[in-house]
């Protein structure tokens, strides 16, 4: 019976083997190549869980700060560039991807000097996100002072006029409408709401934005640095590990730099659905 | 081998400007669609959320299929990694539809006087107060 099975198998006409006899690669990839293959899918379900709870608690309040308001600065003091600097980071990101694949690409022929160098590519390009990444968390928290529980960023829901300034973008005897953002700023470590006269004549203040949106944004953005971090260390080893020679002793095409370069890619492929999500929908 | 060699490296170089080209696209139609470009100029919301989504999962592709190889392995390690994906569709509806619904709660729970008075009223001492503390800001 077992026999009648074994030379029905399609591997075993070839091989002369049965598949679960081992030694045959259904997938024609190996082991560790197929495990990190793995690895990757479950970690993107945990970042896919993380964004679609970002729209779940999106949807559900009123309004929701506008990103081309909310990312605005640029190093050197400049705002009133909305995305400017996301873009130049995630250009950044996608450069460094490409200079993994050319360092896979020298490792299957065998070129140590050259995956060497186009790994350290990578990493300068690795590093320069994160620092972009420092930058902006830096910005948000000093300057403009969202937290994970307070997010001063916000559209107004009515039509109305300022009664006074805030020493930054708004005047006394600014109108605004509805969906118009604004940010609240901190006078002396405290909070400076403006007031303004709505059309019915009573006087309120500028209302706080959701504050999920300062904790989603730490935690998904940081969460995503982090791997960044992460991919940054096992760069740094492996670069180590192929300037002495170890994966020349291996003579199997550099496929460690094959797989840690699986894992780089799917740090770009995250970023694009995080950029998608909080900074242009 | 060596023209192989030529070839695959004119296709990393084909992507990194392809890649570069979407995402300045994208941030294109988003600055245009919100009016930054030519003031008084907007697109529909739905056109941009549509384009924006679009060109992104074109990018995952192209970066999964390209980069990361995946078009050149075998039918059966692709469909493993590619089909678990499919239960992504019914999260992000069920979901979604989850979140407009904890909104809607949360409107329908609201006394008729927290309906009425929306945001912080303040009187006329408050609003003096608030203006003297702040009249050297302008």
């Amino acid at each position: 019976m077992s026999e009648e099975i074994t030379v029905k198998d399609p591997e075993t006409a070839k091989t002369g083997k049965a598949s679960w006899e081992g030694g045959s690669e259904p997938f024609k990839a190996s082991y560790g190549k197929l495990m990190m293959w793995y690895f990757i899918m479950s970690d993107a379900f945990t970042f896919a869980g993380f964004l679609i709870a970002y729209g779940a608690l999106r949807f559900s309040v009123p309004t929701w700060p506008e990103p081309d308001f909310v990312f605005q600065s640029f190093p050197g003091g400049f705002t009133g560039m909305p995305l400017i600097f996301v873009t130049l980071m995630t250009f950044v990101l996608i450069a460094s991807s490409a200079t993994m694949v050319r360092a896979v690409q020298e490792g299957q022929r065998e070129n140590k000097k050259g995956v060497v160098f186009w790994l350290l590519m990578t990493i300068v390009g690795g590093s320069i996100f994160l620092g972009c990444q420092a930058w902006e968390w830096h910005t948000l928290i000093v300057k403009e002072h969202m937290t994970i529980s307070e997010n001063p960023f916000s559209r107004h829901v009515e039509a109305g006029t300022y009664l006074a300034g805030d020493g930054y973008s708004i005047q006394a005897g600014d109108t605004f409408e509805p969906g118009d953002e604004y940010l609240i700023h901190k006078v002396d470590g405290e909070w400076n709401q403006i007031p303004y006269r709505t059309a019915a004549g009573e006087i309120k203040l500028q209302e706080f934005g959701p504050p999920a949106f300062g904790a989603l944004f730490y935690f998904i953005t940081g969460f995503h640095g982090f791997h960044v971090l992460s991919g940054l260390i096992i760069l740094l080893i492996i670069t180590i590990n192929v300037a002495s020679g170890l994966y020349v002793k291996r003579r199997n095409g550099y496929e460690m730099v094959e797989k840690v370069g699986l894992y780089w890619h799917f740090v770009d492929l995250v970023w694009v659905f995080v950029f998608l999500v909080f900074y242009l929908l | 081998m060596a023209h192989d060699y030529e070839t695959a490296k004119k296709v990393v170089l084909k992507g990194l400007i392809l890649l570069a080209l979407v995402t300045v696209a994208e941030v294109f139609i988003a600055l245009l669609g919100k009016g930054h470009i030519i003031s008084g100029f907007y697109l529909p919301r739905w056109f941009i959320y549509l384009a924006m989504i679009g060109l992104s999962v074109y990018k995952a592709y192209f970066i999964m299929g390209e980069f990361m190889h995946l078009r050149y392995e075998v039918k059966g390690l692709v469909s493993s990694i590619l089909l678990p994906f499919l239960l992504l569709v019914w999260a992000i509806i069920a979901f979604l539809w989850d979140g407009s619904h904890w909104g809607q709660q949360r409107e329908d729970y609201k006394t008729p006087f927290e309906r009425e008075r929306q945001g912080t009223i303040i009187d006329e001492a408050e609003l003096e107060r608030i203006l003297e503390r702040t009249k050297n800001l302008d």
